[in-house]
C-alpha cells in the first residue's frame, strides 16, 4: 500500500535532523498562524499564489532562492565544520552516510534551487519591463514554471525528514547512482526533484525566448535591446538547447533504476562514459545559463552608477553571444582524465581557453565604463567591483584547468572546488545580489538599506577569500574533494582557516537579513521611498514607470528610437508620451499552476517511494487540470481606461511630490 | 579591510613554509611537466589579471563621484583602438597558452609510454579499483598487493587500470597525472618515479561510503631494494586467483596492506572481461575474442561472470 515507505524512513536517530525538523515546523506553523490570524489567506491566494503577473512571480522566485540559500549554506558550514574537526582519528560529527548526503544536497540545492531560482526571478522582474512589454508571452506557463521549481525544492527538502538524499555527488554519476550501489531512495529524490524543476526551467526558457523575440516595444531592434535583456536572451537559448539533454540523461538513469535497464550500469553493455558525456553536455552550458544574466546585471549596474553609457555595447553583445555558442563545445574538459586521445583533449582544452577571450573583453568593457565616469559607490557597485576582482582570479584558475596537462593533477581536487566557487560566488552570486539591490526599489517602491548592504558585501568578500584560498592551497597539497576525514597534518591548519571564512560568510548572510529587516522597517522614510520610479537616474525602460509598476506595466507602450531611449529623452526633457489611453488586455489569474504543481508533487513523491496508486492519482490530476485549463475560455480581461487614468494620476502626483521635496 | 586583502597573497607563502605541497614538489618527469605547465600558465595569466585588478581599483577610485577634478565624459562609450587592444591582448595570451596546451597534451599523453635515457625495461602494473581499496598486480613478477604500490626508481611504470566496482580515479600526486578507473574498461597511465620516497596515493573520484580511506602508499625505491622486496613478497603464502579473489575484492573500509605471493596470470583480463560478456581484446592481434580462447592457460573464469 505504501510502497517502500514505512516509519523507519523517518530519521529519528539523527539529532541534527530532528532539531532541524522542529525548527522548520515551528517557523512554518508561526507563518501559517500569522497568515490565519491576520486573515490574509484570501489576499495571499488571490494576489500571490494564483498570480500570473511576472513581477509577483519574480518576488516569489527570489524568496524561494533566499530560503534555499539558507539551506545550501547550512550544508556548507556543516561540511566545513566536519573537516575542521575530523582530523587524525577524530571521526567528526557527521558519519559518511550523513556527510555524503550533505555535499550532494549542497551542490544540487545551490545550483538548481538557489541560483536558477534567483536568475529566473531577476529575469521575470526585469525583462518585460526593459523591453516595454505588459507581461511575458505565456503568463500561465510562467506561473506553472514557478510551481514546478517550487515542487522540486520541496521534494529535495522533504528528503531531509523522510528517507534520505542521494550520496553520490550533485551530478549522481553512475554506476554509483545505480540500484546496485545506491539501493535507497536518495537518488530517486534527486531524479524527481531535478526532473520536475527542469520542466519548469525549460518552460521559462521557451517563455522568455518568445517574449524577447516577439514582444519588444515598437522600434526596439536587436541592437537597441538593453544588455540585461540580451544576456537573458542568450540564457534562454542555452536553456532550450541544454535542458532537454539533462531531462533525457536523467530519464535514462531512471529507466536503469526503475525498470532494470542498462544504459549506465556496469554490466550488459551499460556505459558510464556515456553518462558523463551527456550530463556535461548540459552541465557546462548550465554554468553559463547562471553567469550570463549576472554579466547583464553588472553591465546595467556599472553603466548606471558610473553615470555613463556602457562602453562597447556591441562588443558586449558579440562577446555574450560567442560565449553562448562556445559553451557547447567545451564539455569534455570535465573529464580530461577519462583517457580520451590527445587530439580530443587538446581541442576541448583550447576551446575552453578561448572562452576566456570574450569573458576578458567583458571585464575590460566594465572597466572602461567606469573610465571618465562618475562612480557612485552604492552597495550594488560594491558587489560589482568585488566581482571584477574575484572573477578575474576565478577565470585565471579556470584557464589553468583548461590545460589538460594541468587538469590531470588538479581534477577532482579542492583546487577545482575553489575554482568553481570562485566564479559562482564571485560571479553568479555577487551578480544576483547586485541585481537584487538595483531592482529592489522597482519591485517594492523603496530602496534597500545601503549601510547594511555594504556590510554584507564586505563579509562575503573577505569571507570568500578566507574560505576558498585555503582550498586552492589544499588542492595543491593533493587533497581531493568529498573527503569525510583525513590524517595529513599539513591540511589541518588550512581547514581551520576555511572554517573561519565560512563563519565570516555567515555574518554576511546575517547582514543581508538585517538589511531586509531595516529596509522594510524604514521604508516610509523620505530618503528610502522611490516616488519617481527612477531612483538611480537609470537608463532603460523599467525606470520610466512607477515603482512598483501597475499590473499592466506600461499605460502606453513607448516608442523606441535607439539604445537607452529613456535616458536620452530625460536629457532632452521631453514628455514621455502624448498618445490616448486605451483599455489594456490582460491575463486573468489562475489556480491551474497551483494544482498542477500539487499533483506533480504527489506524482514525484509517490514515485520515489514506489506508491504506484498514488502516482497514478498525481498523473491523472496533472492531465485533468491541463484539460480543464485548456477548456477554460475565461482567461483574460480588459483594464478600463478610468483605472489607468487613476493610476497615472497617482503616479504624476508622486513625481510632483518628489520634485517638491527636492 | 582593503588593506587586509593586500596582504592576503603573501599569507599562503608564509603558511606553506615547512609543509609539503605535493603538486609543486614533483618526484618524476610527468609531475614536473604538470607543475611546469601549471606554473607557466599562472605566470602568463598574471600578466593580465594583475593589471586588470589594479586598473579596476584605480579607475573606481580615480573616477569616484566625489572627485570633481577627474574628467567626466557622460556620453563616451566607444573607442576602436581600445576595442582592438581588449580583444587582441587576451587573444594573444590564449594563443600562447593554446600552443603550450597542444604541445603538453601530446607530449605527455597519459597513454604514451615513457623512455629513460638508458632504456630501462618498464615495469607493468595492473591496477584494480575496488570498494574501497586498490589492488596492484605485477603480471611479469606474478605477485600482487593491496593498498601498497612498490616501484623501482627511474623505471618507466606502465599502468593498466580498471575497476571492479564503481568509477574512481587513480592518482599519485607527486608522480603526476591521474586517470579514471572504470569497470569493463582498461585505461592506461605511464609514470616514472625519479627519487625514492614514500608518496601518497589516492582515489580522487568519490566512490561511496569508504572513499575517504581509499588511500595507498607509493613506495619508490632503488631497483636492488625493489628486487629484495619482490623476493620477500614471493616468499609469502597467499594466493590470488579466481577462488580467493572474491574474498579480497569484497567491500572493505580502510583495508590493511596485503601481499600475494602468486597471482593467476589472467586475473586482470578476467576482471575486465566479466563486464563485457566475457569478451576481451587480444593484445597480440587486437581482435575481440572470448576470454577462454584468448588465454589458453586458464581453465575457466568461473565466478567471474555474472
Amino acid at each position: 500500500m505504501l510502497g517502500k515507505l514505512s516509519l523507519s524512513a523517518i530519521p529519528l536517530d539523527v539529532p541534527i535532523l530532528v532539531g532541524t525538523f522542529l525548527g522548520v515546523a515551528v517557523i512554518g506553523l508561526a507563518v501559517l498562524g500569522a497568515v490565519t490570524y491576520y486573515g490574509k489567506w484570501g489576499y495571499l491566494w488571490r494576489n500571490w499564489l494564483t498570480t500570473v503577473d511576472h513581477k509577483r512571480l519574480a518576488v516569489m522566485y527570489i524568496i524561494l532562492a533566499i530560503v534555499m540559500l539558507f539551506r545550501g549554506f547550512a550544508d556548507a558550514i556543516m561540511m566545513r565544520t566536519q573537516l575542521a574537526l575530523a582530523y587524525k582519528g577524530n571521526p567528526g560529527y557527521l558519519p559518511p552516510h550523513h556527510y555524503d548526503q550533505i555535499f550532494s544536497a549542497h551542490g544540487t540545492i545551490m545550483i538548481f534551487f538557489m541560483a536558477m531560482a534567483f536568475m529566473t526571478g531577476l529575469m521575470n522582474l526585469v525583462v518585460p519591463l526593459q523591453i516595454g512589454a505588459r507581461d511575458v508571452a505565456f503568463p500561465f506557463l510562467n506561473s506553472l514554471s514557478f510551481y514546478m521549481t517550487l515542487v522540486g525544492a520541496l521534494l529535495i527538502n522533504i528528503s531531509l525528514f523522510i528517507g534520505e538524499f542521494a550520496q553520490c555527488g550533485w551530478l549522481v554519476y553512475p554506476p554509483l547512482s545505480e540500484m546496485q550501489f545506491s539501493p535507497g531512495v536518495g537518488v530517486d529524490y534527486y531524479i524527481w526533484a531535478v526532473q520536475i524543476s527542469g520542466v519548469g526551467t525549460l518552460l521559462t526558457g521557451v517563455n522568455f525566448f518568445t517574449t524577447i523575440v516577439k514582444m519588444r516595444a515598437p522600434g526596439m531592434g536587436w541592437m537597441q535591446m538593453p544588455v540585461f535583456t540580451w544576456t537573458a536572451f542568450c540564457t534562454t537559448v542555452l536553456i532550450m538547447v541544454s535542458f532537454p539533454v539533462l531531462t533525457v540523461t536523467l530519464a535514462l538513469l531512471s529507466l536503469d533504476r526503475y525498470l532494470g535497464m542498462h544504459f549506465f550500469t556496469n554490466d550488459a553493455g551499460g556505459n558510464v562514459m556515456l553518462y558523463l558525456s551527456m550530463i556535461w553536455t548540459w552541465g557546462h552550458p548550465e554554468v553559463y545559463i547562471l553567469v550570463i544574466p549576472a554579466f547583464g546585471v553588472f553591465s546595467e549596474v556599472t553603466a548606471t552608477f558610473s553615470q555613463k553609457p556602457l562602453f562597447g555595447y556591441k562588443t558586449m553583445v558579440y562577446a555574450t553571444c560567442s560565449i553562448m555558442v562556445l559553451s557547447f563545445v567545451v564539455w569534455v574538459h570535465h573529464f580530461f582524465t577519462m583517457g580520451a586521445g590527445a587530439n580530443v583533449n587538446t581541442f576541448f582544452g583550447i576551446m575552453t581557453m578561448i572562452i576566456a577571450v570574450p569573458t576578458g573583453v567583458k571585464i575590460f568593457n566594465w572597466l572602461f565604463t567606469m573610465y571618465k565616469g562618475r562612480v557612485e559607490f552604492t552597495a550594488p557597485m560594491h558587489w560589482t567591483l568585488g566581482f571584477m576582482i574575484t572573477f578575474s582570479i576565478g577565470g585565471m584558475t579556470g584557464v589553468m584547468m583548461a590545460m589538460p596537462a594541468a587538469d590531470w593533477i588538479l581534477h577532482n581536487s579542492l583546487f577545482l572546488i575553489a575554482h568553481f566557487h570562485n566564479v559562482i560566488i564571485g560571479g553568479v552570486y555577487f551578480g544576483y545580489i547586485a541585481g537584487m539591490g538595483f531592482w529592489f526599489p522597482k519591485a517594492f517602491g523603496f530602496k534597500l538599506n545601503e549601510a547594511w548592504g555594504k556590510r554584507a558585501f564586505w563579509c562575503w568578500f573577505v569571507g570568500f577569500y578566507l574560505a576558498f584560498i585555503p582550498l586552492y592551497v589544499l588542492g595543491l597539497e593533493g587533497m581531493t574533494r568529498r573527503m569525510n576525514h583525513y590524517d595529513n597534518p599539513d591540511w589541518y591548519p588550512w581547514m581551520l582557516v576555511a572554517e573561519v571564512g565560512a563563519i565570516v560568510i555567515a555574518c554576511g548572510i546575517v547582514c543581508q537579513l538585517t538589511q531586509l529587516y531595516v529596509s522594510i522597517r524604514d521604508r516610509n522614510l523620505p530618503e528610502n521611498l522611490d516616488l519617481t520610479g527612477d531612483p538611480w537616474n537609470g537608463r532603460t525602460l523599467e525606470w520610466s514607470i512607477s515603482s512598483p509598476p501597475p499590473a499592466y506595466n506600461f499605460a502606453v507602450i513607448p516608442d523606441i528610437h535607439g539604445l537607452d531611449t529613456f535616458h536620452t529623452e530625460k536629457q532632452l526633457g521631453r514628455q514621455a508620451h502624448g498618445k490616448p489611453l486605451a483599455p489594456i488586455h490582460m491575463p486573468k489569474n489562475t489556480s491551474a499552476g497551483v494544482f498542477i504543481g500539487l499533483f506533480s508533487f504527489i506524482l514525484g513523491f509517490a514515485s520515489i517511494w514506489y506508491i504506484w496508486w498514488l502516482a497514478a492519482i498525481g498523473l491523472i490530476g496533472i492531465v485533468a487540470t491541463m484539460i480543464l485549463r485548456s477548456a477554460d475560455r475565461d482567461v483574460d480581461y480588459y483594464v478600463p481606461v478610468s483605472e489607468i487614468e487613476h493610476n497615472e494620476e497617482v503616479y504624476s502626483r508622486r513625481i510632483a511630490a518628489a520634485q517638491a521635496a527636492e | 579591510m582593503k588593506k587586509l586583502w593586500r596582504y592576503l597573497p603573501a599569507l599562503p607563502a608564509l603558511m606553506l613554509s615547512g609543509c609539503t605541497v605535493d603538486l609543486l614538489q614533483p618526484r618524476g618527469p610527468v609531475a614536473e611537466m604538470n607543475r611546469d605547465v601549471m606554473v607557466a600558465e599562472f605566470v602568463i595569466m598574471m600578466l593580465i589579471v594583475v593589471p586588470t585588478c589594479a586598473a579596476t581599483l584605480y579607475f573606481a577610485w580615480k573616477y569616484r563621484a566625489s572627485n570633481k577634478e577627474a574628467e567626466y565624459l557622460p556620453t563616451w562609450d566607444h573607442s576602436t583602438a581600445i576595442e582592438y587592444v581588449i580583444w587582441g591582448v587576451p587573444a594573444l595570451l590564449i594563443a600562447i597558452l593554446g600552443a603550450i596546451s597542444w604541445w603538453s597534451t601530446h607530449a605527455y599523453d597519459p597513454y604514451r609510454p615513457l623512455q629513460t635515457a638508458d632504456n630501462v625495461k618498464p615495469l607493468n602494473v595492473q591496477v584494480v579499483s575496488l570498494d574501497w581499496k586498490w589492488m596492484f598486480i605485477y603480471p611479469d613478477l606474478g605477485i600482487a598487493t593491496i593498498n601498497q604500490l612498490d616501484v623501482p626508481t627511474n623505471t618507466p611504470l606502465n599502468f593498466q587500470i580498471t575497476s571492479d566496482s564503481v568509477m574512481t580515479s587513480f592518482f599519485i600526486p607527486r608522480l603526476g597525472s591521474m586517470i579514471y578507473a572504470m569497470p569493463g574498461e582498461q585505461t592506461q597511465l605511464h609514470l616514472l618515479a625519479s627519487e625514492s620516497g614514500d608518496y601518497l596515493g589516492e582515489a580522487s573520484q568519490f566512490s561511496g561510503r569508504g572513499f575517504s580511506d581509499m588511500k595507498f602508499r607509493t613506495l619508490a625505491m632503488d631497483p636492488a631494494q625493489f628486487n629484495d622486496w619482490v623476493e620477500k613478497v614471493k616468499s609469502g603464502s597467499e594466493n590470488l586467483d579466481d577462488t580467493t579473489y572474491p574474498k579480497y575484492a569484497a567491500p572493505q573500509e580502510a583495508a590493511p596492506v596485503q601481499y600475494f605471493a602468486h597471482v593467476q596470470p589472467d586475473l586482470f583480463d578476467g576482471i575486465v572481461a566479466k563486464y563485457n560478456n566475457g569478451m576481451m581484446v587480444d593484445k597480440k592481434t587486437g581482435k575481440v575474442m572470448h576470454m577462454q580462447s584468448a588465454s589458453n592457460a586458464a581453465p575457466s573464469d568461473t565466478g567471474m561472470k555474472e
